[in-house]
């Protein structure tokens, strides 16, 4: 039972892997993190893998006991710095995804999600204007 | 909060609850002097609610454990009790998935369970620790039969992908080998005098016998492969009868290998107070507890009843509600208090009169995700082929843990798995960003890496994502240490007529027994008032 390095490279492989799943067709592929903090990089994969367990893939939110807003075409979305803090500070229910993601990545799916679903604003948030959001 | 009678440590967060509450709650609890309660527990026996509360009508908002818990007290007491709950059923997190159930998740995905008659997962809470005296006492008070929880189970697993080219531990054999080796590592700078400074010579020779024994070492203070260690981590060939007989002892893991694979990181899941044994779990499914409860308060719960507004006034409260089966008419209730449990998820998103302190608390807690997935196979493979009865193995996949059934020991047939417990990072969103069916999927692919029986013996699963059940939109109150010393005493605090209880408004967040103290604390603050009015 001695740890091997051939095994290393396959148990790498693995971890970084992306799961082919889906027979429901709903997606593709899945990415899974090693840790704490997510791996996602693209806007698009962070939307699918993270935001829309609660605002759902189409973005248009839910409703139960509470809601979940929709943030398709969605006005409060005009200002990038409001996004942004959302994301990295929390509100309410929302949890805070500050610790779990660069300034690059709350970049990307801010700037990923105000340019779908029906939102086209063009003026890109940059890693920059995160950091400045961090308390 | 009654830490400070126990005259003991105070954690720092004990001593900002303590502020303030002190005089009210405490004197409220009945002395149970004679039960000589140990200083673990906040829970001071049955309360009694002592003094009229001539007539007083309470409305409480929500069916789960904590409701139910002011409900049955109140009631008792003389109070005119009524209970808004948004289910069909009542329990809330305190829950149970069985076959036949249908689930419904927000964003519509839909699962119905089709496990075997019988069979069960516990989506919400699963375990009761033994130093949860309130939830203990009210399962013995009303006939909610339990039985042992397996939290250690020696040959379960511990698992790292990228450690012993994928294979799976036995939790016996890591923990023996690096007791073991840390043994032997100390008590060979002991023997080179390197501790004579902190530890007196007489001392030493005691620490050397401690060390031999607790480390499996052998004369020359070495863990090594013999049948002395073997009686710890296992053999290679078990002691048998006849002419088979002899044991074969087990060749150990070398301490470096240990360390790199980090499987040591698991063992303090069995140490700590909350998971030490004996745990307890409900024979026949969690939901024991809240179906026992609502054969003492059922007939005071309205189901599916959505609330959507809550008003206060100098003589009154009045609770806006709509039906959840039929919603165009909005309706009201109306008492003289209010008690909400309300998960603050939830709370946070409705109209209520409450002034800014409360209103700013009840804003600031988020809420964690988490992901439980049931998995039924064809036969109890983890006990007919490895000998794994109940207990959890733990895992640096996704899944982090695969639960083994503590019910059902020994049987032919099927059996079910906790295939998946995510608590918070990156995983659980992910997960729960996926379809029902993904999840289970999802489950199946990466529990095959520790048990490969799943892809021939596995039927079906069920997955539940806490952020997506339309009840609670979250799993539990994520307190920061911050957020608790800014907000916790204005939330728990009476606000005019309304108070909240819940696992939120504890200082034990996502167990049953936070949820019982909040709300036994809330109703003798406010019967305290009561009285006095």
């Amino acid at each position: 039972m001695k740890w091997a390095t051939t095994s290393a490279v396959t148990a790498l492989t693995l971890l970084s892997a992306t799961a082919a799943i889906g027979q429901d067709g709903t997606a593709g592929r899945r990415t899974f993190s090693d840790g704490y903090r997510f791996v996602e990089m693209t806007g698009e994969e962070l939307f699918a893998n993270v935001c829309q367990g609660c605002h759902m893939p189409d973005a248009s939110g839910a409703s139960g006991a509470g809601n979940y807003p929709s943030l398709a075409a969605n006005k409060n979305l005009e200002s990038g710095g409001y996004p942004v803090f959302l994301v990295v500070n929390g509100r309410r229910g929302m949890p805070a995804f500050g610790d779990m993601m660069t300034d690059g990545q709350v970049a990307a799916v801010v700037n990923y999600l105000r340019t779908h679903f029906g939102n086209d604003y063009q003026d890109a948030v940059s890693a920059r204007d995160v950091q400045d959001a961090r308390r | 909060m009654n830490a400070v009678q126990n005259g003991s440590v105070i954690k720092r967060r004990d001593l900002l609850a303590l502020i303030g509450t002190i005089a009210g709650s405490s004197a409220m609890y009945h002395a149970m002097t004679s039960l000589g309660f140990a200083s673990e527990s906040a829970y001071k026996g049955p309360l009694k609610l002592t003094g009229d509360p001539k007539g007083a009508s309470v409305l409480i908002l929500g069916a789960g454990l904590a409701g139910m818990t002011a409900a049955l007290e109140l009631r008792k007491a003389g109070y005119k009790v009524q209970i808004l709950e948004f289910n069909s059923r009542p329990g809330g997190r305190n829950w149970t998935i069985r076959g036949g159930d249908s689930i419904v998740e927000l964003g519509g995905f839909k699962q119905k369970c089709e496990f075997e008659q019988g069979l069960y997962i516990n989506p919400g809470p699963w375990r009761i620790p033994y130093h949860h005296r309130a939830l203990l006492d009210y399962c013995r008070r009303l006939n909610v039969t339990l039985e042992p929880f397996i939290q250690l189970n020696h040959n379960a697993y511990l698992h790292a992908t990228r450690a012993f080219g994928g294979t799976p531990q036995r939790i016996r054999s890591i923990k023996a080998d690096f007791q073991g080796q840390v043994s032997e590592l100390l008590a060979k700078v002991t023997q080179q005098g390197k501790l004579d400074e902190s530890v007196s010579k007489e001392d030493q020779e005691i620490l050397l016998q401690s060390l031999r024994a607790w480390g499996a070492l052998d004369r020359d203070y070495k863990y090594s492969a013999n049948l002395l260690s073997s009686e710890f981590r296992g053999y290679a060939r078990d002691p048998g009868g006849g002419l088979s007989a002899n044991p074969l002892p087990s060749e150990p893991i070398a301490l470096s290998d240990i360390l790199r694979s980090r499987l040591w990181r698991y063992l303090q899941a069995f140490a700590r107070y909350n998971f030490q044994t004996t745990m307890f779990q409900p024979v026949g499914g969690m939901d024991m507890i809240g179906k026992a409860f609502a054969r003492e308060v059922g007939d005071l719960i309205r189901y599916n009843a959505k609330v959507t507004q809550i008003r206060q006034n100098g003589s009154g409260v009045t609770v806006s509600y709509v039906d959840t089966v039929n919603p165009s008419a909005v309706q009201q209730a109306t008492a003289d208090w209010c008690i909400c449990t309300i998960p603050l998820s939830i709370l946070s998103q409705l109209p209520v009169d409450v002034g800014a302190p409360m209103k700013n608390a009840i804003d600031a807690l988020p809420y964690a995700g988490s992901v439980k997935i049931g998995l039924q196979f064809k036969r109890r493979f983890w006990e007919e082929d490895e000998a794994i009865y109940g207990g959890i193995s733990y895992t640096d996949l996704p899944i982090r843990q695969i639960a083994y059934p503590n019910y059902g020991f020994n049987r032919s047939g099927r059996g079910i798995l906790l295939g998946a417990y995510l608590f918070e990072g990156a995983n659980s969103y992910e997960f729960t960003a996926m379809t029902p069916a993904e999840r289970v999927a999802s489950a199946v692919e990466f529990g095959s890496k520790i048990h490969p029986q799943y892809k021939r013996e596995f039927e079906t699963g069920v997955a539940v994502a806490w952020h997506r059940v339309p009840f609670t939109l979250g799993c539990s109150g994520e307190w920061s240490d911050a957020g608790r010393a800014q907000h916790y005493r204005n939330l728990c605090q009476i606000d005019g007529r309304i108070v909240l209880a819940g696992e939120h408004a504890s200082d034990l967040p996502a167990w049953q027994e936070g949820a019982l103290l909040s709300a036994l604390d809330a109703i003798a603050r406010l019967h305290e008032r009561v009285v006095k009015t």
